[in-house]
């Protein structure tokens, strides 16, 4: 069965928002399983989940069932269904798909998106543009092999006609999509491999977008919540007497922990004509708390608690040779101890979402990387089926991970039903930094051993760090196997003994995605770990680094992929090149490099920075990236450009503390982020080649931290292990 | 009863004269396109124009900006169009929603000083923090706008 077919006349059409008429063709992408062969024919039932429709004025429509957080995934997708079509780019727009499993897995995270959908798009033009030259040679009784398609019109050059899309769709949605289809090459590519500008520039640049926040519903209600200070404490008593006074205040009262994964985590709701009158009777509320089971957490113990099981023995998840044996034939050895703090998403945009209880149904909007999610989970609250329950997706003012976990959305939907109307719930920015899912704490020990040349004869990294799973299922306390394969058991090196143990580490707060995920550290910690085994060696970091690649070789990475360390080294390569790697620098400078491979896509970076009166300046950053064929040349900078500036917020700031339960940061005050006037110079070189394109959201953030703590050892030949480097006084 | 101009149009509001701008604007006047980053002058998110000089309405009571002139992201087109083209051309946001109180403060940046150097803009705009990392475009937009006079 074909995978792509032409609904035009199909009845569910209607429940996609698309007015009717004109063409309409769907892709059956089943599952959307991440594997290397992702596009592999449907069999069985049709259960299409990629949207176009083209109407009798031209207008070419796309569903996007991904959500938009500044990846511009809406233009990256638009752009490859138009270029395969032959479309004019001025005529495409986008509705935003609902949260419904009819548009497959839209969790919007991995920086899978383009991954996932960039052959059935091409696929599903390609096919359009062939129907629609079909319909233009019917009607004028030519060979369909005489027609071409170009800017929106199927011409027929011998008679000299031509005709529109526009006026060929309803011709077009009687026909059925052809068997074979030929693909453009890539020289053919008018849009892809291109910069396109985002299809939402004017509504950003002129504060039309309506995200999450700025939702508007009549009679909506405003919302804030007081949680418990400590994760999953609870209320004892509270009174709410000087918030009832507070102009506005219409409300206050209790609201229960809901005790699954995304579950509100309950506290104390002050209910409002105005969102400023929520916050306020928030402020005036006095409550007491019961601490419960995570009261003692500190982060500092739990710190030296980690670091202590990591310098001994712990569960063997990797065994290549034979670590031991190497240690003791050593000429060398090289150990070190890494520690990272919890970090906090912190996106401008904080979590907020309206739900609209109607009794028999509930409507929702919210920013979210996962509205099906929030729709299973409002469905079983409200004992709905999840057909009552409609979820609309904003625009994500900023997500990086936290708005795969719709906690918020539970809230509002708790909120409006007690309610009986339109509530918005509110979050603060102290509510987001002390309730957040956040990226996990660890613990890392590397050992290695050099022979008499400096070659490095064995590896042993230990990890200790709190896992996502315990989020899901409480009480794990060893890591994932996707975990670890984040630079520590896919470490690409060639050593013949390695050796990856993992040792316990209990969860004392939710734990999330992060943007890159546990490639920030297990990416840290292999990079400046490499380069340590280079200084220990004498040699040069990145000849050395090039040899622990080692040849040529393809690497098992998961579900079919695998890493090519021809690729890998080809963009430490590049960014060395780039950097003038090996020239003269002037005093009290030093370059640094890391790569590193995550979400099948490949980045380098080397680093420029200086040390003088022991205050650190980053001057320049060069990244090269392997992300197979390029999309949007423009988005693929802009994301390595932010990432190299969101991975310098982590190595200069990032920590989140806690102390008897309760997170200590607040405001941007006390968790810094990079502003302006740290910002160095970032260039972005993206290697040209044809491969299944990859990721590129998240992968330019792991490469950051340890070329700057690389650099400035070059500089100053003084070596450092913890982030953030605030604590150093460097910055 | 506080009166005050909102891109050019009058209003008088019976609200608490310490209700600050921000909320103001977004839930009295129905003005979204001005954004909540952290609600105490940290971030530069809810920068609006009073008067041509930017300001936090965060942290600005509705009181003292009474009689005012207010510019918000929505009028600003009617103050720096060109600004506005070039954040476009240079394809300036990753999810936007701090450019708002970007533009804001860039604009109230060329008001006083139509010929800032690269420094008075690093200087300007360092109060506004944007999470997705769209510096490098955002100055570079500003000085385009600065070339173009
Ligand atoms: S919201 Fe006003 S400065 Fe951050
Ligand atoms: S564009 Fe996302 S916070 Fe600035």
């Amino acid at each position: 069965m074909s995978p792509i077919e032409n609904i035009s006349r199909r009845k569910f059409v209607r429940y996609l928002g698309f007015a009717t008429g004109g063409l309409v063709m769907a892709y059956n992408l089943p599952g959307f399983i991440l594997k290397a062969n992702a596009a592999e024919p449907a069999t069985g039932e049709f259960k299409p989940s990629l949207f176009i429709q083209l109407n009798s004025d031209g207008s070419l429509i796309l569903v996007a069932s991904r959500s938009e957080m500044g990846q511009n995934i809406r233009t990256s997708l638009s752009s490859v269904i138009a270029d395969e079509m032959d479309a004019d780019w001025k005529k495409v727009s986008i509705i935003q798909a609902d949260g419904n499993p009819i548009y497959g897995d839209q969790n919007t995270d991995g920086s899978r998106s383009i991954l996932l959908f960039f052959a059935p798009l091409r696929e599903m033009g390609a096919a359009a543009r062939v129907m629609l030259i079909k319909a233009a040679s019917i009607k004028w009784g030519v060979p369909e092999s005489e027609c071409t398609a170009e800017n929106h019109y199927v011409i027929h050059k011998k008679t000299n006609q031509k005709i529109s899309f526009g006026d060929l769709a309803e011709a077009a949605s009687r026909l059925h999509p052809p068997k074979n289809i030929t693909l453009k090459t890539p020289k053919e590519y008018d849009f892809i491999g291109h910069s396109m500008p985002s299809v939402d520039l004017k509504d950003f640049v002129h504060g039309k977008a309506k995200f999450g926040v700025d939702i508007r519903v009549p009679g909506m209600k405003f919302a804030a919540v007081s949680r418990p200070p400590v994760t999953f404490g609870s209320v004892k008593s509270f009174d709410a007497s000087k918030a009832l006074k507070v102009q506005g205040v219409e409300d206050v009262f209790e609201i229960p922990r809901v005790k699954i994964p995304y579950g509100a985590l309950g506290g104390v709701a002050v209910v409002a004509s105005n969102t400023w009158a929520a916050l306020k009777g928030k402020e005036a509320l006095s409550v007491i708390w019961e601490t419960g089971e995570n009261g003692g957490y500190d982060t500092q113990k739990f710190m030296e608690l980690m670091t202590q099981r990591v310098h001994d023995q712990a569960k063997v998840v990797k065994k290549e040779g034979d670590v031991e044996k190497a240690f003791s034939n050593a000429d060398k050895i090289v150990e070190s101890t890494f520690q990272l703090p919890h970090l906090s998403h912190a996106p401008m945009e904080v979590p907020n979402a309206v739900a609209w209880f109607k009794g028999d149904s509930c409507e929702i909007w919210a920013p979210l990387q996962s509205p099906q999610d929030a729709r299973r989970d409002a469905a079983q609250y409200l004992g709905l089926d999840p057909e009552k329950v409609t979820v609309h997706v904003t625009f994500l003012g900023g997500a990086f991970g936290r708005k795969s976990n719709p906690d918020f959305v539970m809230e509002a939907v708790i909120l409006s039903k007690k309610m009986n109307c339109p509530i918005q719930v509110f979050w603060d920015r102290t509510d987001d930094i002390q309730h957040d899912f956040y990226h996990t704490t660890s613990a890392q020990y590397l050992k290695a051993a050099l022979d008499k040349s400096g070659n490095t004869t064995a590896w042993l990294h230990r990890l200790a760090f709190p896992s996502i799973s315990s989020t899901f299922v409480p009480g794990t306390n060893y890591a994932s196997g996707g975990e670890l394969a984040s630079g520590a058991t896919n470490l690409p090196f060639e050593i013949p003994n390695l050796q990856v143990e993992n040792a316990k580490a209990d969860a004392y707060v939710r734990i999330g995605w992060l943007r890159s995920v546990c490639n920030i550290f297990e990416g840290y910690a292999t990079n400046v770990f490499a380069d340590e085994l280079a200084a220990a060696a004498k040699k040069d970091p990145l000849e050395y680094r090039l040899g622990l690649i080692g040849k040529d070789r393809l690497i098992e990475a998961g579900e079919g992929f695998k890493l090519d360390t021809a690729r890998l080294k080809k963009v430490l390569t590049t960014a060395a090149k780039n950097a003038g790697w090996g020239k003269s620098l002037p005093a009290n400078h030093g370059m640094g490099l890391a790569v590193h491979y995550s979400f099948l896509t490949y980045v380098a970076a080397v680093t420029e920075v200086s040390v003088v009166n022991n205050h650190l300046t980053v001057h320049k950053i060069h990244l090269a990236v392997d992300c197979g064929q390029p999309v949007n040349h423009d988005t693929i900078k802009a994301q390595l450009q932010g990432a190299a500036i969101f991975g310098m917020s982590i190595c200069y700031y990032g920590k989140i503390t806690a102390k008897d339960g309760k997170i200590q940061q607040t405001n941007f005050d006390n968790y810094p982020v990079l502003r302006m006037d740290e910002v160095p110079e970032v260039t972005v070189d993206i290697i040209e080649n044809h491969e299944r394109p990859t990721g590129i959201g998240e992968p330019g953030v792991p490469v950051i931290a340890p070329s700057i703590v690389n650099a400035i050892y070059a500089a100053t030949g003084k070596r450092y292990h913890n982030l953030p480097l605030t604590e150093t006084g460097l910055v | 009863m506080i009166t005050l101009t909102v891109n050019g149009e009058k209003k008088s509001l019976d609200i608490d004269p310490d209700m600050p701008l921000l909320w103001v604007l977004r839930d009295i006047l129905g003005l979204t396109g001005t954004k909540f980053g952290c609600g105490e002058g940290f971030c530069g998110s809810c920068s609006v124009l009073v008067d041509h000089e930017s300001v936090r309405s965060c942290s600005t009571p509705i009181s003292d900006v009474a009689n005012k002139s207010i510019t918000t992201i929505e009028g600003l087109s009617k103050i720096n169009p060109k600004l506005q083209e070039n954040w476009e051309l240079l394809d300036v946001p990753q999810c936007g929603y701090c450019q708002p109180g970007q533009l804001i403060t860039a604009a109230a940046l060329l008001e006083t000083n139509p010929h800032p150097t690269e420094q008075q803009i690093v200087d300007a705009m360092t109060g506004n923090i944007c999470r997705c990392g769209t510096y490098h475009r955002i100055k570079e937009a500003i000085v385009k706008t600065v070339e173009s006079k």
